[in-house]
């Protein structure tokens, strides 16, 4: 792949708006998932909610079962992780120790949503940012939300890409 | 011989390669012969003689952590498959 650092994450509302609800609905513990969408695209087209395993407000992670399953589905259509989310519910919306540590996707758009300070209760203001975890280094992109993607020829799977 | 699945993180260690061929009846045997032959990648993979607490290895299907971790048996023509754990916490 030839992808130019990417700057900004461009996601449609109906799917921002499912990592929102999906991590009020699971706090105080952490959620997480995925969009997948067609490799090389950059677009987050297939919202993929996952089960905590660690069922935990201070941790999350994949059931390794859970991972296998994903990562053989998103394989079989061409797919790559283009969004990991995951709560934070006491903490800011930003990459941990841990989360750095961990990252395991440096092509991924790492995002965060904060449940913290109230922000648990549906319609109010809640923290949804974005960052580059790439070898330890963590910088922050804007997010750009879009009521639908453009039809952007270059947003579809090239045969000749891989 | 089994196909090993290379995780994006490591394929730095296989030129880019998705898959590659490792020789070995065990996951241990098995790590050894990748690192024969794409240095460096064991250490991503063992922390001492034990599986990273992070790194998720499959033998056709199956979690090596409930078949017997790394002396689990690897058939000739089996499908080993290497994820990282997708993981974080806020602390």
């Amino acid at each position: 792949m030839t992808d130019k650092l990417k700057r900004v994450l461009t996601i449609d509302r109906t799917t921002r708006d499912a990592i929102v609800a999906h991590a009020r609905r699971d706090h105080p513990d952490e959620a997480c998932g995925v969009v997948a969408g067609p490799i090389g695209s950059d677009r987050p087209t297939r919202f993929i909610p996952m089960l905590n395993a660690a069922m935990s407000p201070t941790f999350y992670e994949f059931d390794s079962g859970d991972l296998l399953r994903l990562y053989r589905e998103m394989d079989d259509n061409d797919e790559e992780p283009v969004v990991i989310y995951h709560s934070h519910t006491a903490t800011e919306a930003h990459p941990s120790r841990t989360d750095i540590n961990l990252a395991s996707e440096p092509n991924a758009h790492y995002v965060l949503v904060s449940t913290r300070d109230g922000a648990e209760a549906d319609g109010t203001p809640i923290d949804f940012r974005s960052f580059r975890i790439v070898g330890g280094e963590v910088t922050e992109e804007e997010v750009q939300v879009v009521d639908r993607y453009a039809d952007d020829p270059d947003a579809t799977p090239k045969k000749a890409e891989h | 011989m089994a196909e090993v699945r290379i995780p994006t993180i490591l394929r730095p260690y296989t030129d880019g390669e998705r898959a590659v061929s490792a020789a070995g009846g065990t996951v241990a045997a098995i790590i050894d012969d990748l690192e024969a032959n794409h240095e460096g990648i064991k250490e991503r993979l063992l922390d001492g003689d034990d599986v990273r607490r992070f790194v998720n290895i499959y033998v056709d299907d199956e979690d090596i952590r409930f078949t017997g971790g790394l002396s689990t048996e690897v058939a000739d023509g089996a499908t080993v498959v290497i994820l990282p754990a997708v993981a974080g916490g806020s602390r």
